[in-house]
């Protein structure tokens, strides 16, 4: 069965050009970048260019751009190093939708000492800004505040909320988990104001187990990980080469889909959207009415379970992921579909499909076809589902 | 994913005995929306009324609380009531050639429709352990996420052998939302096991009148009236004099038929955390 892959927020195909780009740093150009032969030495000018073109993505300095093994390790560093910068400094804010590679990192910092806002979202997954401004103050150490969110696409107003931190915090610093937001939408760091930002390469089409951690020039940084001299000492570890490079190719290509992200893609999801609302009674947009990344989809059906409609649809070969409790062996719906209030007759069917540009028009027809038998199924075999369709 | 067994998968895509039976001798229905699962367990007698010649079912729920729910109607059909009361949630599991343990909870969820479907229909106490879907709990409240009580978990743990909380959470979702209960939950494993007697809630041997009335309304706001809340129903405290305790019934219970039973309920509790002499009486109000 060939697979309609529509989970581009869990984790992308890596593009066959990216994989050409990496494949002789394995078995060919294995030297060690920081060695002084030739051999070393051109494996090092091959992570510049990569340097440069993940610099180059998000319109920032090459010497801006520190690799890592992936953006919990970007979100970890980002978040230890400005508290080590302020070590007098015992606040921290964050908001209740962030990925828990930036959550429970805060959650544990809690309780050793530090005092956390979560921020609130409303209905729509969307910021109180005003309680931002409130929140801030001299005490706060860092913000840290998610681009896009993961499960709803709902992008939040990054440079507003850089504004506020600059204003109210006393050089407070603004970090940003923008690991779904790099290569969907445009970003430009040479007028932002964001101090730190993390990327991770297997959201855009690069492998698994390569990050970047985005420091401002003049921002102070100290490294979570130490030991060599790599990344200009901010942070210890020989390459990864291949995957470096191989990340370096991805924003390349990144930069040169982003219209057809932006349109194309934008305007499968649009399509896959408008036709299961108006297929299925009963459904919901779960930060519809909030800007939203350009492929994601987060619709949930009342009175089923999402467990069941993706087990069902992967029988179809449609991959999607869920927001309910029984997919994560959690027993709670995820934390952010409990932030935004999703009444809890929906919140446990909730289904997020995130495309990319590998999809086609076709693909998206058939997801049309599939799903509402799917629903109607599950509905029929529910208790809930049956009084409503009975009355 | 979840690595589910073939018979799992089947079951799930093939559900047995999905639907209603309009004459059902007995009706047996627990969970809801909010916890996330959900059974409604139908149950057609023969005309002796001794044994099961039909069973159906709805679910709510993930795939392994389909499953669970169709091996359930499979395993008790052509048993007599005695018979299918003792199906464990262990066999129903085992029908299904085991679920993850994460999932056990929905085997659990099955015995209980069981287990409440046929209470129901023999008329004798209703055996709830959820607070909701039911007219009344016994045992006091675990875990108030999933809305467990003591006698619940307790059966649980004994049927499946337990011996972590974390098995618990796996078998009755208890703990699994805030994890608030936990502490609990180990002291209930542990008193299971007869490892060490847990400290009991004890009523205080002597009150000034003053600390009395503040208890009553203390017991009332948190032992009684959630568990009403639970079933769309409330009281208000009227007023306290000397032991009389005069409440009024709000919402669903308010003219509710079996509300007499519910005050009893009421001066049950209050006798065994506030005084033995206690007397409640309904008032309008």
């Amino acid at each position: 069965m060939k697979e309609i892959y529509m989970d581009n927020n869990a984790t992308t195909k890596v593009d066959e050009a990216v994989f050409e780009e990496m494949r002789p740093y394995f078995c060919e150009l294995y030297g060690n970048p920081s060695s002084m032969h030739f051999f070393g030495g051109q494996v090092q000018k091959k992570v510049d260019e990569a340097r440069n073109r993940v610099a180059a993505l998000m319109g920032a300095a090459a010497d801006e751009i520190v690799f890592t093994a992936c953006g919990t390790e970007s979100d970890n560093a980002a978040i230890r190093s400005a508290l080590e910068v302020y070590p007098e400094r015992r606040h921290i804010i964050t908001t209740r939708v962030e990925h828990p590679a930036v959550l429970t990192l805060c959650r544990n910092l809690s309780k050793r000492g530090y005092r956390v806002t979560e921020l609130n979202v409303d209905g729509e997954g969307r910021l109180d800004l005003d309680e931002l401004r409130r929140a801030v103050d001299e005490d706060t150490a860092v913000v840290s505040v998610m681009w896009a969110n993961n499960e709803t696409g709902v992008v939040f107003p990054i440079e507003e909320v850089g504004k506020i931190v600059k204003e109210k915090g006393k050089g407070a610093f603004f970090h940003t988990d923008a690991v779904q937001a790099v290569g969907k939408i445009p970003i430009n760091m040479a007028a932002s104001t964001v101090d730190m930002l993390s990327i991770s390469g297997h959201k855009l089409h690069a492998p698994k187990g390569i990050g970047v951690l985005y420091v401002r020039k003049g921002v102070p940084f100290r490294p979570f990980m130490v030991g060599g001299h790599q990344e200009h000492n901010r942070r210890a570890g020989t390459e990864n080469t291949a995957a470096i490079i191989a990340l370096g190719k991805a924003c390349e290509l990144a930069g040169q889909w982003m219209e057809d992200e932006n349109t194309r893609v934008k305007a499968m999801r649009d399509r896959l959207q408008a036709s299961l609302l108006e297929l299925i009674p009963r459904a919901r947009i779960n930060g519809g009415q909030a800007e939203r990344l350009p492929n994601t989809l987060s619709i949930a059906f009342e009175f089923v379970e999402g467990e069941a409609i993706l087990m069902l649809l992967s029988e179809k070969g449609i991959c999607a992921s869920s927001g309910s409790a029984c997919t994560s062996g959690s027993l709670e719906p995820s934390h952010v579909l409990r932030a935004m209030g999703v009444p809890f007759t929906c919140a446990h069917g909730s289904i997020r499909f995130s495309l990319s540009r590998f999809n086609t028009d076709e693909e998206i027809d058939t997801v049309i076809r599939e799903l509402p038998p799917i629903i109607r199924r599950l509905r029929e075999m529910s208790p809930f589902g049956r009084e409503f369709l009975n009355a | 994913m979840w690595d589910y067994t073939e018979k799992v998968r089947e079951h799930f895509l093939n559900p047995r005995n999905v639907g209603e039976i309009p004459d059902a001798d007995a009706v047996g229905e627990v969970g809801s929306l909010a916890c996330g699962d959900a059974l409604k367990l139908y149950i057609k007698l023969d005309d002796n009324k001794e044994r099961i010649v039909d069973a159906k079912f709805q679910t709510f729920g993930c795939a392994s609380a389909i499953a669970s729910s169709s091996a359930l109607t499979e395993l008790i059909k052509g048993k007599t009531l005695d018979e299918a009361l003792a199906t464990t949630n262990q066999e129903i599991a085992d029908f299904l050639g085991g679920l993850p343990e994460e999932k056990m909870h929905c085997s659990v969820m099955g015995q209980e429709a069981l287990e409440v479907a046929i209470a129901k229909y023999r008329g004798g106490p209703v055996p709830s352990h959820h607070d909701h879907g039911h007219e009344e709990t016994e045992g006091e409240i675990v875990c108030k996420c999933f809305g467990l009580t003591d006698t619940f978990l307790r059966k649980v743990i004994e049927a499946n052998k337990l011996t972590t909380a974390e098995q618990v959470t796996h078998f009755t979702k208890a703990g699994g939302a805030c994890g608030g209960c936990i502490p609990k939950i180990k002291e209930i494993i542990s008193e299971v096991l007869g490892a060490k007697p847990v400290e009991e809630r004890k009523k205080p041997e002597k009150l000034t009148n003053l600390r009395k009335m503040q208890l009553i309304q203390e017991v009332l706001e948190k032992d009684v009236r959630p568990m009403l809340w639970a079933d769309g129903g409330d009281l208000e405290l009227v007023d306290i004099s000397g032991n009389e305790v005069q409440i009024a019934f709000r919402k669903a219970c308010a003219g509710c038929a079996s509300s007499g039973n519910t005050a009893r309920f009421v001066e049950m509790k209050l006798r065994e955390l506030v005084a033995d002499d206690i007397v409640v009486q309904e008032v309008e109000g």
